[in-house]
């Protein structure tokens, strides 16, 4: 993706990642980082999937994004137990550069308390935050 | 792009070919380089010797090649080097100043390159000596009075500075867990922080470039076992409040530390003893004309004050009362041994010889070249405008090097820091440090050492210029360079997403 | 004027007016006055090139090298025949004065004499992944308890005495920093006991069991029941190896170890009075990630073509910084260099060929000296390069008895006990005078 572009279906914190709440089930997102994030990184060469089952803590990093010569932290923008993880990106993990909100997606995450993305910025605010 | 503008500026490599074959794709099986000196021992079965399974079941499938094979591929290999003897390396933070050949040819003697390190003592004389006069003389310019040599490169001798830290509160019945480092330290500072098993805890830097003292008076106290400062910092730029910073570390009970990474900037006009450091380590393939070999040998050898003298590393060279020189073993409260042996002698006759060579006044000139050129370079790149697309992260006098930032050519110009390294190599200039320190945008540290010529000084801005007019016309030039080296630009992300880091046999 | 600057009258007056100032003191005016050396360093003055040479030649002059005595020091470090086409190569200013290949496109011939010297390292150790060098094999041991204590996060080491003593020191030296235990376990007739090692209490608390193939006193480890064991505890397998008995003996990485390092200046390098020479790095798969210092990988240029570079950065100090797998940055390039040269000219049979020489060799000399009264095995185990003698009697009068003969017996590791190292160029002869003496000297 050449283009910044932040959809508005999603809610952001300021470490540049993003939570999709599920629109059918609200108790699930899905995560990952941002066009910025990745922009900023480069090439992502390396992720590491937190397992399946992990306790994540909203605003605590779970796992780290690595390009060729940078590693980030990746932050929980909310709470919850991981369901899924992206086993794809192992292989491929230029996916979250290519696509960072569809194949480039984290993990899939049950909710602890989805009433903390009231706390997370929408599309709008979250620009405005970019240099 | 036409063939004018990316033909080579100079041409150092030999044609090389497509792809250089590895000397496991020259094996062919039957050839060999070695023949075994006469087996003049009563042959016994090797089944008596070792037993069968403890021997391989298939010998290591090393390469089968004849000498002449052998010569000619690492010469070929080596001809796809850029090396410091064939063109300016201003490499920041690395010194890459001339290596005399004088000292190849005495490190080379039997006499030092055939000693065996477990000699009996008065049959090392003459490298023990040689071991006490080098602590003497680096003890000398760092202005503290204890040396160890062991320490194997630099930052083998930071992790010794702060374990004799942690060795020296421990001895106070102080359990300290914090070392603070400066936002701009190399990263050897704060792996080293973990390694010696304290947390690190990062200070800021003020808007001239030095250290940000209300943001090291907040995280100071009594935790606190060390802060680790580079002066010059890896900025280039001398810190001016040392003399305050070391007051407040001191005033907690905390020990200052000296990368000594740009001591090429002070020998003999200033002394971190003299600013409060109570450790220092010494890289003596930057400053002290080790050659740097593509990644080493190397040696880090470290002085330390009077009250940190107990924790040294053992064995220590001693000079005793019959004027002969020993390997002291016996020193009950030392930290230990940070490695095997008496640590990198070779490294250390290089460095003598070049004490030797430069005197007290000498090693002084080295410094005020080193400064005078960084400073002349600077002002030559201003003077070419390079500074309207590359200015100077802090606008002050600078010590040995200098920090520029990318920001603005990469806005402007639209390429980036890494093709400016990149096109340099067209040019037959090895690039300065790129994206270090990381406090600066774009940044591009620039080291020309005094070992170099005006001429070349005024070559390295006048091709930086170039550069920057070409790519106001055509910026791809530089995105795709380099069009001369023996390899255009190298997937670096496909290599560490699928590593092959061993030839599959 | 020194020989090693150019700044002539006529450049400095250009310089300092195109810089702005009027004098070099100006551009030092950082540096606070009270903090300035008064006059100059208490150094000698300099000395011009020839005289410097003869200064320290004479030094040289007074250490007895091993052109000069006949040696059977070894201990870690070996009088081997280093072959003239390694010095010639590695003496080429393309290797020996660039730096650390920071930009692959210029460094091409550095870093595929690495990715080379990587693939004959994994070949020796029987393991996939093989870093580009440490510094040495002493402090490859600690490097490697560092690897375990980031791996599993455990608390003890158990160290087996066969592991060479200045490893244990090392790694003693920087486990207390971590606060963790370096435990050393007793060997059992020359070599590491499972028994022992289970005594020792091998259990969940121990990060990784570290043991010397040949081991200190010589002696050939059977490391497949140790690795068993220490698996089962969860603990890794650490394996400091002489490379060239590996020529011969069943590759450590084939039997499960899962790190071996050891000492490479048998490899093609001086003995230097100890350094610089190098430390070899191997790890399993698994452990790729937690690998110090630097790795080269094989990639391909824009067009296509093959080519190297550095890879798997982000473990290292300049990304990772605190996080690090390691602090090193420098390590021994030029001398994995050697070592790679090296392994080329002894080639597939020439290895094999030189450590069954070493081994005959060894196994006469021990057999000669056992042989006189006064002298007995430390241990019986099976001996590749090096074994220990005790001596029953004067050991003093043996030393000096031999000095006097041009010989130099061993390494005295205890007050009576020797280490005989053999390599390729002592001779039977010298053996022989070797066992002539000692027993002159014990009759």
């Amino acid at each position: 993706m050449a283009d910044p572009n932040y959809p508005e279906d999603l809610k952001y914190n300021a470490d540049h990642d993003w939570a999709r709440i599920d629109p059918d089930n609200p108790a699930e997102a899905t995560f990952g980082i941002t066009w910025y994030a990745q922009d900023t990184l480069g090439e992502i060469v390396f992720f590491t999937p937190p397992p399946v089952g992990a306790k994540l803590a909203k605003d605590e990093h779970y796992t780290e994004v690595e390009s060729v010569k940078a590693v980030s932290d990746v932050v929980a923008p909310l709470s919850g137990e991981v369901i899924e993880v992206n086993e794809s990106l192992t292989n491929e993990p230029q996916k979250i550069n290519e696509d960072p909100y569809g194949d480039g997606w984290l993990v899939r995450v049950r909710l602890t308390d989805p009433a903390e993305a009231q706390e997370l910025m929408d599309a709008a605010t979250y620009k405005a935050t970019l240099p | 792009m036409s063939d004018q503008l990316t033909a080579p500026r100079s041409r150092w490599f030999i044609e090389a070919a497509d792809d250089e074959l590895t000397i496991f794709e020259r094996s062919r099986e039957g050839r060999r380089a070695f023949t075994a000196p006469r087996l003049d021992v009563p042959e016994r079965p090797l089944d008596e010797l070792i037993p069968a399974e403890l021997r391989r079941p298939e010998v290591a499938r090393l390469p089968e090649v004849s000498e002449p094979e052998i010569v000619r591929h690492y010469t070929r290999l080596s001809k796809r080097n850029f090396d410091l003897d064939t063109g300016f390396y201003p490499l920041g933070s690395c010194t890459m100043k001339h290596n005399p050949k004088l000292h190849e040819r005495i490190a080379g003697l039997p006499g030092n390159a055939d000693l065996h390190p477990l000699q009996a003592v008065e049959d090392a004389q003459g490298a023990l000596e040689l071991m006490w006069r080098l602590q003497h003389s680096l003890g000398e310019i760092a202005g503290l009075p204890h040396v160890s040599l062991q320490p194997s490169a630099g930052s083998h001798g930071e992790l010794t500075g702060v374990l004799i830290t942690r060795a020296y509160h421990e001895a106070n019945g102080d359990r300290r867990t914090k070392v603070l480092t400066p936002d701009t330290a190399h990263g050897t500072n704060p792996a080293t922080v973990t390694m010696a098993g304290y947390e690190l805890v990062k200070i800021g830097t003020d808007a001239h470039g030095n250290v940000d003292i209300d943001d090291l008076r907040r995280h100071v106290d009594t935790d606190v076992a060390c802060l680790m400062l580079t002066n010059p910092s890896t900025l280039g730029l001398f810190e001016r409040h040392i003399e305050e910073i070391a007051k407040v570390v001191h005033d907690v009970g905390a020990t200052l530390y000296y990368d000594g990474a740009n001591l090429n900037a002070i020998m003999g006009i200033c002394r971190p003893g003299d600013m409060g450091f109570d450790i220092v380590h010494f890289n003596l393939h930057k400053s002290f004309t080790q050659p740097h070999g593509g990644g080493g040998p190397g040696a880090g050898p470290i002085a330390v004050a009077e009250h940190m003298e107990p924790f040294l590393p053992r064995p220590q060279v001693v000079r005793r009362e019959d004027g002969s020189f020993d390997l002291d073993h016996d020193r009950p409260r030392s930290i230990g041994r940070m490695r095997g042996f008496q640590g990198n002698y070779g490294v250390f006759v290089r460095s003598y010889a070049y004490i030797r060579s430069l005197g007290a006044a000498g090693l002084r000139e080295a410094s005020e070249v080193a400064v005078l050129n960084a400073n002349y370079l600077l002002a030559r790149l201003r003077r070419e405008g390079v500074l309207e697309y590359l200015p100077a992260a802090y606008d002050r006098i600078c010590m040995h090097e200098f920090v520029l930032s990318g920001a603005v050519m990469k806005r402007e110009l639209g390429i980036r820091t890494l093709d400016l390294a990149k096109r340099l190599l067209d040019h037959g200039v090895h690039p300065p440090t790129v994206y270090f320190p990381l406090i600066v945008d774009e940044a591009l540290m620039v080291e020309p050492t005094e070992t170099e010529t005006r001429e070349t000084l005024d070559h390295f801005a006048a091709v930086v210029a170039e550069i920057l007019r070409e790519a106001a016309t055509d910026p791809e030039i530089a995105r795709t360079a380099p069009h001369t080296a023996p390899v255009r630009r190298l997937d670096e992300a496909g290599a560490a997403r699928h590593p092959v880091v061993r030839q599959p046999l | 004027m020194s020989r090693y600057t150019a700044v002539t009258d006529a450049d400095l007056g250009e310089m300092l007016a195109t810089i702005g100032v009027g004098s070099v003191d100006e551009l030092f005016a950082d540096v606070p006055a009270g903090l300035r050396v008064e006059g100059t360093l208490a150094l000698d003055d300099g000395l011009s090139e020839q005289e410097v040479y003869g200064e320290l030649a004479a030094l040289a002059q007074r250490n007895l090298s091993t052109d000069e005595q006949i040696t059977f020091l070894g201990a870690g470090m070996y009088d081997s025949y280093v072959p003239a086409l390694v010095d010639s190569i590695t003496a080429r200013a393309e290797f020996l004065t660039p730096y650390t290949p920071y930009q692959p496109e210029v460094s091409q011939g550095g870093l595929q004499a690495m990715f080379e010297y990587q693939t004959a390292i994994c070949e020796l150790t029987g393991l996939p992944v093989a870093n580009a060098s440490v510094y040495e094999g002493p402090s490859a041991v600690a490097a490697a308890g560092y690897l375990a204590k980031l791996h599993n996060g455990r608390s003890r080491f158990l160290v087996s005495a066969g592991v060479h003593p200045h490893a244990v020191q090392s790694l003693a030296t920087l486990a207390h920093g971590w606060g963790m235990t370096v435990e050393v376990v007793d060997l059992r007739d020359g070599v590491t006991s499972v028994e022992a090692l289970r005594q020792a209490g091998l259990d969940e608390d121990v990060s990784a069991v570290i043991v010397g193939q040949p081991n200190f006193l010589g002696a050939v480890e059977r490391l497949a029941p140790i690795v068993d064991v220490a698996h089962r505890s969860g603990a890794l397998v650490v394996c400091a190896a002489d490379p060239v008995s590996l020529g011969l003996l069943q590759a450590p990485g084939a039997q499960g170890v899962d790190v071996v390092v050891g000492e490479g200046q048998t490899l093609g390098n001086h003995l230097n009075f100890g350094g610089p020479s190098f430390g070899f790095f191997a790890v399993t798969e698994e452990l790729i990630r937690r690998l110090p210092g630097r790795l080269v990988g094989q990639t391909r240029d824009a067009e296509g073509k093959r080519g190297y570079v550095l890879t798997l950065q982000t473990r290292e100090q300049h990304i990772r910084r605190e996080k690090a797998t390691s602090n090193i940055c420098t390590a021994q390039a030029l001398n994995a260099l050697a070592g790679v040269i090296y392994l080329s000219w002894l080639g597939r049979q020439g290895l094999v060929e030189l450590a069954e020489l070493l081994a005959q060799r060894t196994a006469y000399a021990r057999e000669r000296l056992v042989a006189i009264p006064g002298v007995t095995p430390v241990h019986q185990q099976p001996v590749v390069r090096e074994f220990a003698i005790r001596i029953d009697g004067d050991m003093d009068a043996v030393l000096a008895r031999c000095r006097a003969a041009g010989i130099n017996p061993g390494y005295r590791y205890a007050e009576d006990c020797l280490l005989v190292a053999i390599t390729e160029k002592r001779t039977r002869a010298q053996i022989d005078l070797l066992a002539d003496t000692i027993a002159e000297a014990l009759a």
